[in-house]
């Protein structure tokens, strides 16, 4: 039925932000397969934009532990070398992001607007499963360009509020969507990270220890991995390392993180 | 065939704002009141399910009186305005006024074009960073027409006796605790009853909040604030409660 305000606002009727997008404003959303042109790549393969590494969640007693280095790569240069890819998307979230920084970012920021939406549309946050599925359904909604080279595979992790526990999932490029009971870790040094994080981690470890481990990953990727940048004392750039709990979402400290990191270094110089 | 009756465009219009003040005059009513830290809305409610008062956007909060199907469409109009507006430009330039001047217009074409008149009237705040800054109160009524308040705003039924009290009553930057005490003796100025935390919605936006400002106060804050009474008048110094 036509109603008078909805010449103002649109027929939309629904809870979804996305869905809201595509009726209202299509454009602002991903191209369409035929719009999208192979996107050049150099002598090595390699696309010309920027893409952002390593990230990984890890459970511990009280929550999870989402992290991630500081670097985006372009072909074999430094694009940025402060770009965050951890983003808060409620009060019990975040997700990281890795693969095109581009698409990767606006994806964040539209999975959160979608959370936000549907909060306050419904009066009710979505549950952690439904806002995972969602996210879900956005990298599948990314397939065509990842076709074209460029791939967004995030984490989402978040606190379960009726569960009572800390949950982590990972995707793949269909938008499929992965339980993880422990951590993981994806991006170009993702293998790197879950290699340390496979030796070190222990059910039930407190904080300090969780963020420990997940700065000794992010080294130990940045150490194998030209596309991960390391913790950089003379610039003062160090990893993201976010954590949520029952009590909502937490910024780490940098100053908290850098001393983790020069833990990890002065063990190492040790030979340890 | 039978001629359709001729009725002057001067009395429609007075019909229908007849009929539109009579639902509105139905509802219970709402006071938005500028605190120390922003602006506080109370709503009398005996739903906790039900809104009357809701968050729109960051600093942005709505709050409607009359016929709750209409308004709810209004305000869901308004988060998907404001939402829209926040993702292709950005979080900063979703603003109070813009989304007043929406609802004006949208309740002014309802008004004159529609059959029947919505039978609402709607409160738009915003509340700025700076201590300093002016909030925004955009009232915006049945038929579209839309005034800004300053310091407070009531809508509903017995707004003009609410408005009449708080011109008394009111003065600026009190503190929390003493503004929702001011907007529940408001509320219930022209009724011979107390309001309890069960008949009450209360929520704020609050600018020392980080970036959402809407909080709603709870049962059991809103039971605190309510057991301490206000100090004798002329007995405190100002800003302290």
């Amino acid at each position: 039925m036509h109603e008078p305000w909805s010449g103002l606002f649109g027929r939309y009727v629904n809870t979804s932000f996305v869905d809201l997008l595509r009726q209202e404003a299509p454009d602002l959303l991903t191209l369409p397969p035929s719009a999208v042109k192979p996107a050049p790549a150099d002598a090595h393969g390699v696309l010309g934009v920027p893409t952002g590494t390593t990230i990984l969640a890890l459970r511990y007693a009280d929550g999870v532990i989402v992290a991630g280095d500081r670097q985006a790569t372009e072909g074999y240069q430094v694009a940025h070398r402060r770009i965050e890819k951890v983003y808060k998307t409620d009060e019990y979230s975040a997700v990281a992001i890795a693969g095109a920084a581009g698409p990767a970012i606006e994806m964040a920021r539209l999975f959160q607007t979608e959370l936000e939406h549907y909060e306050k549309v419904e009066g009710d946050g979505l549950s952690l499963e439904g806002k995972a599925n969602k996210l879900g359904q956005m990298i599948r909604m990314n397939l065509p360009m990842a076709m074209q080279g460029l791939v967004v595979v995030p984490i989402f992790a978040g606190y379960d509020l009726r569960r009572a526990e800390g949950r982590i999932f990972n995707y793949d490029v269909t938008g499929g969507r992965y339980e993880e009971t422990d951590y993981t870790a994806t991006g170009s040094g993702g293998k790197d990270a879950r290699n340390t994080l496979k030796k070190l981690f222990r059910t039930g470890s407190s904080r300090a220890d969780g963020i420990r481990w997940a700065a000794e990953a992010l080294v130990d990727a940045a150490e194998e991995d030209v596309g991960t940048g390391g913790p950089d004392f003379v610039h003062g750039i160090f990893p993201t390392v976010k954590v949520i709990t029952r009590a909502g979402f937490e910024d780490v400290p940098e100053a908290e993180v850098r001393a983790q990191c020069e833990a990890v270094q002065a063990a190492r110089r040790q030979g340890r | 065939m039978p001629l359709p009756y001729y009725v002057s465009p001067e009395q429609m219009m007075k019909d229908k704002a007849e009929y539109a003040r009579k639902g509105i005059a139905r509802g219970r009513s709402i006071v938005a009141l500028e605190y120390q830290d922003g602006v506080l809305l109370v709503a009398e409610n005996p739903s906790t399910l039900l809104h009357k008062i809701s968050e729109i956007y960051d600093r942005i909060a709505f709050a409607g009186v009359g016929k709750y199907n209409e308004f709810e469409n209004l305000r869901i109009a308004g988060v998907r305005h404001a939402d829209l507006k926040g993702y292709s430009y950005c979080r900063e330039d979703v603003t109070a006024k813009a989304l007043a001047n929406a609802y004006s217009q949208a309740l002014g074409n309802i008004f004159t074009e529609g059959l029947k008149p919505f039978e609402v009237e709607v409160l738009v705040v915003e509340v700025v960073d700076d201590a300093n800054g002016k909030n925004e109160m955009y009232h915006v009524l049945y038929d579209g027409s839309i005034e800004d308040e300053r310091n407070y705003a009531a809508m509903g039924g017995q707004a003009e006796e609410i408005r009449r009290f708080l011109k008394e009553h009111y003065r600026e930057g009190i503190p929390l605790a003493e503004a929702v005490r001011l907007g529940i003796r408001a509320l219930t100025v022209t009724q011979n009853k107390t309001l309890t935390e069960r008949d009450l919605e209360v929520a704020v936006l609050d600018r020392k909040r980080e970036r959402r400002k809407f909080r709603r106060l709870a049962n059991g804050e809103l039971r605190g604030i309510l057991g301490r009474p206000d100090p004798p008048e002329g007995s405190r110094p100002m800003g302290t409660s």
